[in-house]
């Protein structure tokens, strides 16, 4: 579609393929195909994803009517595909918050091609996540009395708990998410009410960008806010994830209440966010045909960050094992046998596979410069994550101290349903984002093709 | 009386030569607009720090303070009741949610802050009529320039300067 800026192989420049890329191009190739649409190929995409969606509300309903016994939990394994979804949906949207924020705050300027939809997967993702504890709640309409609030009951939040954490961390986080993108957007939604033909577009941009004018005073102000978001951001992310480590490591159960949990879950989180990631950029530059600027080096960095994740993970993995066995406790070296062992280790090994060994490819630098490499390893990942997600969940559940409540979880349709349904509202969603705004920061890719010298 | 003049140029460098100029003859350059943030620009501009940070430190603590009071006033005084034997005041795991809270009213404050002191949202302004102006944020840079007396020796200035266009605004 977009030929304003032609990718050159090899490379023209550290992070931009092609050889020019001067302001008026760089606005052109982000911003114009909004203006033109993107033809049958995204109308196609979004009818695809749109009976996922009308599937998840209608499931939901379903849910809310019959209550969570349509689900294959029962008495012993009372968490379910729920839980296991919302550990894994907060996982990536923690990573767009995450990596955008380290990168600016360790000056990795490469970043400005990724932040705009890592963030995106952020809100959406974080959306998403925040669905699952209500929907597993027996009487979700209570769901309301997470909240501290003046009622006739005299009744107040139990403040140890760690579901009133996790409602305060949610909250705090997509709010949070919610501000730090839509700052960073404030330049690009004045320039896109700059550049739209059409007058609602004028209209509509013009609303959210406040009537931005790129004056001096504004762009450091901005800056200044931007840089102590980030600087604030990264703790934040850190501490929501941990505070659903907690759900686990704050109980008494073989198996989850170990001190490793939250490092570990901030781990996993991000390594799920920036497989996610990795995905995303593989569509969206297909899709937008932005190869000059989402480049083959982008993706190698990725890779090398997914790299280091997973052998963290593994050490992680590890150190559960070694805890289980050095601890002495026999339900906990119960636990580690079960993993192995059990009527899981189909799945469990199947983790190690996608999470542990799967990733070993990436030390070629060929596999990491290798879509078809790379975009299959980042999906095993998201699997890999998404079963050590079920398994942490399952495994405890399943053989926990008293023998004789020991059972096994049945997958049902509408596990099923909960498991594949919020892909497709997610995947939805995205689609509008790219239709709607600049999936690419345009005015930091113009302040880096300055510094590299392209424009 | 007052003339203000817009000078658009093709790239920062030659928005930033023509400062000097500017000041050494007794003009003012008032402000700067660029597609994207040009460092150091606002200091060449005089223009003050912001404070923004520490609007932001006083909103995140203030409210991270109230998540605390609200938490022991009722777990301790409105509320008190003995969970599995932990003590009514149990702070440690009170900061969790004063700590959550207390980023994200950081974050609210400083964008209102950020907000207040741009003077942000405008619905309108002056320069939105000028033609040529939309390419402020996209690939021209735009230099805001008043002068007391010898408006035309300002406006002869800019033109040396490398300005593509120098447009005179028109008080409202």
């Amino acid at each position: 579609m977009s030929e304003v800026l032609a990718a050159e192989h090899p490379a023209a420049h550290r992070w931009i393929a092609s050889e020019r890329a001067d302001d008026l191009a760089m606005t052109q190739a982000v911003a114009d195909p909004l203006f033109t649409g993107f033809g049958r190929r995204w109308w196609v995409a979004l009818l695809i994803t749109l009976p996922f969606v009308l599937w998840l509300f209608g499931a939901i309903g379903w849910l809310f009517y019959r209550g969570i016994g349509i689900w294959g939990i029962n008495s012993t394994i009372v968490w379910g595909v729920a839980i296991a979804n919302y550990v894994w949906w907060i996982g990536i949207g923690n990573a767009g918050t995450l990596i955008s924020a380290m990168l600016l705050l360790t000056r990795q300027k490469w970043r400005a091609s990724i932040n705009r939809f890592a963030e995106a997967m952020t809100l959406f993702a974080v959306a998403i996540a925040g669905l699952m504890p209500i929907i597993h709640l027996g009487r979700p309409i209570y769901a309301y009395w997470l909240a501290p609030y003046p009622n006739t009951m005299a009744l107040w939040p139990q403040w140890r708990s760690a579901l009133v954490w996790d409602f305060w961390a949610i909250i705090s986080y997509l709010l949070f998410s919610l501000l730090f993108w839509y700052v960073s957007l404030i330049p690009d939604l004045a320039t896109m009410r700059d550049r739209t033909p059409h007058r609602a577009g004028q209209l509509l941009y013009g609303a959210f960008a406040l009537g931005w004018r790129g004056s001096a005073r504004e762009w450091s102000r901005l800056q200044t806010l931007h840089t102590t978001m980030a600087a604030l951001g990264v703790p934040l992310v850190c501490s929501v994830h941990s505070i659903v480590g907690l759900d686990f490591a704050a109980s008494l159960m073989p198996g989850w209440q170990e001190s490793i949990f939250p490092p570990y879950f901030v781990v996993g989180a991000m390594y799920s966010g920036f497989a996610m990631v990795v995905v995303l950029a593989a569509a969206i530059r297909w899709g937008l045909s932005l190869q000059a600027i989402i480049t083959h080096r982008h993706f190698d960095v990725m890779a090398r960050i997914l790299l280091m994740a997973s052998i963290v993970m593994f050490y992680s993995y590890a150190t559960e094992w070694f805890m289980g066995w050095y601890g002495g406790e026999h339900a906990e070296r119960e636990a580690v046998r079960f993993e192995f062992t059990g009527t899981y280790a189909p799945l469990y090994w199947a983790l190690l596979a996608c999470n542990c060994l799967i990733p070993q490819l990436l030390w070629w630098p060929f596999a990491r410069r290798s879509l078809f490499i790379l975009l299959p390893v980042a999906i095993a990942i998201n699997i890999g994550m998404w079963l050590e997600r079920i398994l942490i969940v399952w495994n405890t559940l399943s053989h926990g101290y008293m023998p004789s409540l020991w059972r096994n979880f049945h997958f049902t349709f509408w596990d099923w349903t909960f498991l594949i349904a919020p892909l497709g509202l997610f995947a939805f969603l995205f689609l509008i984002f790219m239709r709607l705004i600049p999936s690419v920061s345009m005015f930091d890719m113009r302040e880096l093709a300055h510094e590299e010298a392209a424009a | 009386m007052t003339a203000k003049l817009l000078a658009e140029f093709l790239d920062s460098e030659a928005l930033r030569a023509a400062l000097e100029p500017i000041r050494s003859t007794g003009h003012t350059a008032l402000e700067a607009f660029t597609p994207y943030p040009v460092e150091g620009l606002a200091d060449q501009l005089r223009q003050e720090r912001s404070r923004l940070r520490v609007v932001m430190l006083a909103g995140g603590l203030a409210t991270a303070a109230f998540a605390f009071g609200l938490q022991w006033y009722s777990a301790v005084i409105d509320y008190p009741i003995n969970s599995g034997g932990r003590p009514l005041n149990s702070w440690q795991v009170f900061l969790l949610v004063p700590f959550e809270v207390g980023i994200f009213a950081a974050a609210l404050a400083g964008v209102i802050g950020f907000l207040r002191s741009c003077r942000l949202p405008r619905l309108h302004d002056a320069l939105f009529e000028i033609p040529g102006f939309e390419r402020a944020t996209q690939d021209r840079y735009f230099l805001l320039a008043a002068s007391e007396t010898d408006t035309a020796g300002l406006r002869k200035i800019l033109a040396r300067a490398g300005a593509v266009t120098v447009t005179e605004l028109h008080a409202p």
